[in-house]
């Protein structure tokens, strides 16, 4: 019998406001995740300033990446490819992790694999859950992303729904500005809302007709805006907590729906979540109630590995690599790139 | 000595192989394609053609601005990521030094200009005093009016270079009172041979840095710093003005129910302290 070697990747993730690189083994086992989280600077200007990312990536990024190393025990020498996000993202951001990426790449003669955003939060599932494997539905919710996708096969993906304006973690940080919480959003309306009534204000869900599993937050974003300017107007005092839990439901109500809509039709037995809202307690509890209900497996990374991390990018990378996907010199970052792309 | 240079902080992509007294191979390509996409196939061009090893270089000489906050961190990261996995020192070589190095050898006021928008050009003074490339002054970002009252207070003759000079040309022209030229296209932008080279030089004075610690040198805060900065600025500002104003208000309010005080004449507040401050202090008297 051949002996199977593992494949060991050194992925580099910088689409937005964490420096971040990983040691994955075989797609499945983190030996390193090292993040460098820019949050704090970008507080200042209450959201993330794309010029200033990119400037602390290239300042960050050696470290980074020699930690993610040195904690996984290895060197370069160890490594059989290199993993590295190209998109979607922030351009100057994504130049900084693709640049850096193919010189060690190129100077190590080693083989480079362009990885899409959404694939790694996608594929962080894989890290914790061994047992994982498509198919399976996906939903990945983040301050930039709201896709619901059926991942028919490692690397391979269809889009079922998604958001026609603004991104869930988009609306949560919009939301908790008006109330004055402050970025980012996501967290801080999760510990308000279990202070608050959820069922206090009947904010709207939209629900497309002709799109059953796509998603729109900007008028749920308005009618809060809306509510919180009436109740000024009146010279009412508002409940924060009161607005944060039903802000919440609603997002969670409409998460959930789309959903499990989705699982139904594909009939899958199998679903995951991704991306920074991922880690949203209630999301993930009403998540785990619904799937419950159908008999159908749910799976959720730990919160680590859902915010903006390189070992998903890892293990993407890790099957993308078995499928023989190679890129050259001339990877660009694609600030747009579509999921599915090459 | 061998060094690997790289220079992509504007228009031009360009990398280079320089040894002592040879260059081994230069690539300079000036022709609109993203940094991005060129650079490191050139690299691996200029070494396939040499039949290079990149273990047997020195030092990786970078371009470290000013210029494209873009197009220095394409080559800062380029560096950077050859530097971690070579184990190699980088050379930090400013971008207007290394455009200065192309005119060698010249005893007039060398002043490489690059456009920096915003009316602004990035620009330094320079010249040659026996081998030695002289900073006369030191790498700004500043208007183009101010560089043209610089140079005439110089005094002196001046080549001008970099891409600064066919935005700038005719200001130039019409501001300028002392006698000028334009350097020739052959060394009018950035070389990496030059970079190379200078960069061997400050290689020998101990000008080197890790790969960790590099990166570039914008010598401008992003729009967003900037605007905070202002508003700061201003914020405090105001926040003094009140102060002092308040302090005033309270001096005066001391002096006028202090029946010890001295006289008008030896303490004389300014009336105006009290403006919005104190709406009754007209009624006073």
């Amino acid at each position: 019998m051949r002996e199977i070697r593992n494949v060991n990747i050194l992925a580099i993730e910088s689409s937005c406001d964490e420096t971040a690189a990983s040691v994955v083994c075989n797609g499945r086992e983190m030996l390193s995740n090292v993040i460098s989280s820019q949050i704090d600077l970008h507080t200042l200007y209450g959201g993330v300033v794309p010029e200033i990312a990119s400037r602390k990536h290239i300042e960050k990024i050696n470290q980074v990446i020699e930690e993610a190393l040195r904690e996984a025990g290895m060197t370069l020498d160890n490594i059989d490819a290199i993993g590295v996000t190209y998109g979607p993202g922030l351009v100057g951001a994504l130049l900084v992790g693709v640049a850096e990426a193919k010189a060690i790449a190129y100077a190590k003669n080693l083989p480079l694999v362009g990885v899409h955003h959404i694939e790694g939060h996608i594929s962080a599932n894989y890290i914790e859950n061994k047992n994982l494997e498509p198919p399976f539905i996906c939903l990945v919710v983040s301050g930039g992303h709201t896709h619901l996708v059926c991942v028919k096969d490692y690397g391979k993906y269809d889009i079922i729904g998604r958001t026609r304006d603004d991104a869930a973690g988009e609306a949560f940080d919009k939301v908790a500005r008006a109330i004055g919480l402050g970025y980012p959003g996501g967290p801080k309306i999760d510990k308000l809302s279990k202070e608050g009534n959820p069922n206090a204000i009947p904010f709207p869900k939209a629900h497309m007709d002709d799109a059953p599993y796509d998603f729109s937050f900007s008028g749920l974003k308005s009618s809060v805006l809306n509510y919180i300017n009436a109740c000024e107007m009146k010279h009412v005092e508002y409940n924060r907590a009161d607005i944060a839990a039903s802000f919440q439901k609603a997002v969670i109500d409409v998460l959930v729906e789309n959903t499990m809509k989705a699982v139904d039709r594909y009939d899958m037995n199998r679903f995951a979540i991704a991306g920074g809202v991922a880690s949203n307690s209630s999301l993930r509890a009403a998540m785990e109630v619904a799937c419950a209900e159908r008999g159908v497996q749910f799976f959720h990374p730990s919160p680590i590995l859902c915010t903006d991390n390189a070992a998903m990018i890892g293990a993407a990378a890790y099957y993308e690599y078995m499928a023989g996907t190679r890129h050259g010199l001339d990877l660009n970052a694609v600030p747009n790139l579509k999921l599915g792309e090459r | 000595m061998r060094v690997l240079a790289i220079d992509s902080s504007g228009l031009v992509a360009t990398v280079a192989i320089v040894e002592e007294d040879h260059t081994l191979a230069e690539y300079t390509v000036d022709y609109k394609k993203t940094h991005s996409q060129t650079l490191l196939p050139m690299l691996d061009e200029v070494v396939k053609m040499t039949e290079l090893d990149l273990q047997t270089i020195d030092a990786i000489a970078i371009s470290g601005g000013p210029g494209s906050f873009t197009g220095l961190r394409i080559g800062s990261a380029t560096a950077k990521g050859l530097g971690l996995a070579l184990n190699k020192p980088l050379i930090h070589v400013p971008t207007l030094d290394g455009l200065a190095f192309n005119v060698y050898g010249c005893r007039e006021i060398i002043c490489p200009i690059m456009d920096a928008r915003r009316n602004q050009v990035y620009t330094g003074m320079y010249t040659f005093l026996e081998e030695e490339l002289r900073i006369l002054e030191r790498p700004v970002a500043i208007s183009v009016g101010e560089l043209i009252e610089r140079l005439n207070g110089w005094n002196r003759p001046v080549v001008f270079l970099g891409d600064g000079v066919p935005v700038y040309k005719e200001l130039l022209r019409k501001g300028l009172k002392i006698s000028y030229t334009f350097a020739p296209q052959h060394m009018n932008r950035q070389r990496a041979a030059s970079v190379g080279t200078l960069g061997m030089r400050y290689m020998k004075q101990g000008r080197i840095e890790s790969a960790m610690d590099h990166q570039p040198e914008y010598l401008r805060m992003s729009q967003a710093e900037r605007e905070r900065l202002e508003r700061e600025t201003e914020e405090k500002k105001a926040a003094e003005e009140r102060k002092k104003a308040e302090e005033k208000a309270l001096e005066y309010k001391k002096w006028r129910d202090d029946p010890e005080a001295p006289g008008m004449e030896a303490t004389v507040p300014d009336e105006n302290a009290l403006d919005g401050i104190m709406p009754d202090s007209g009624s006073a008297d």
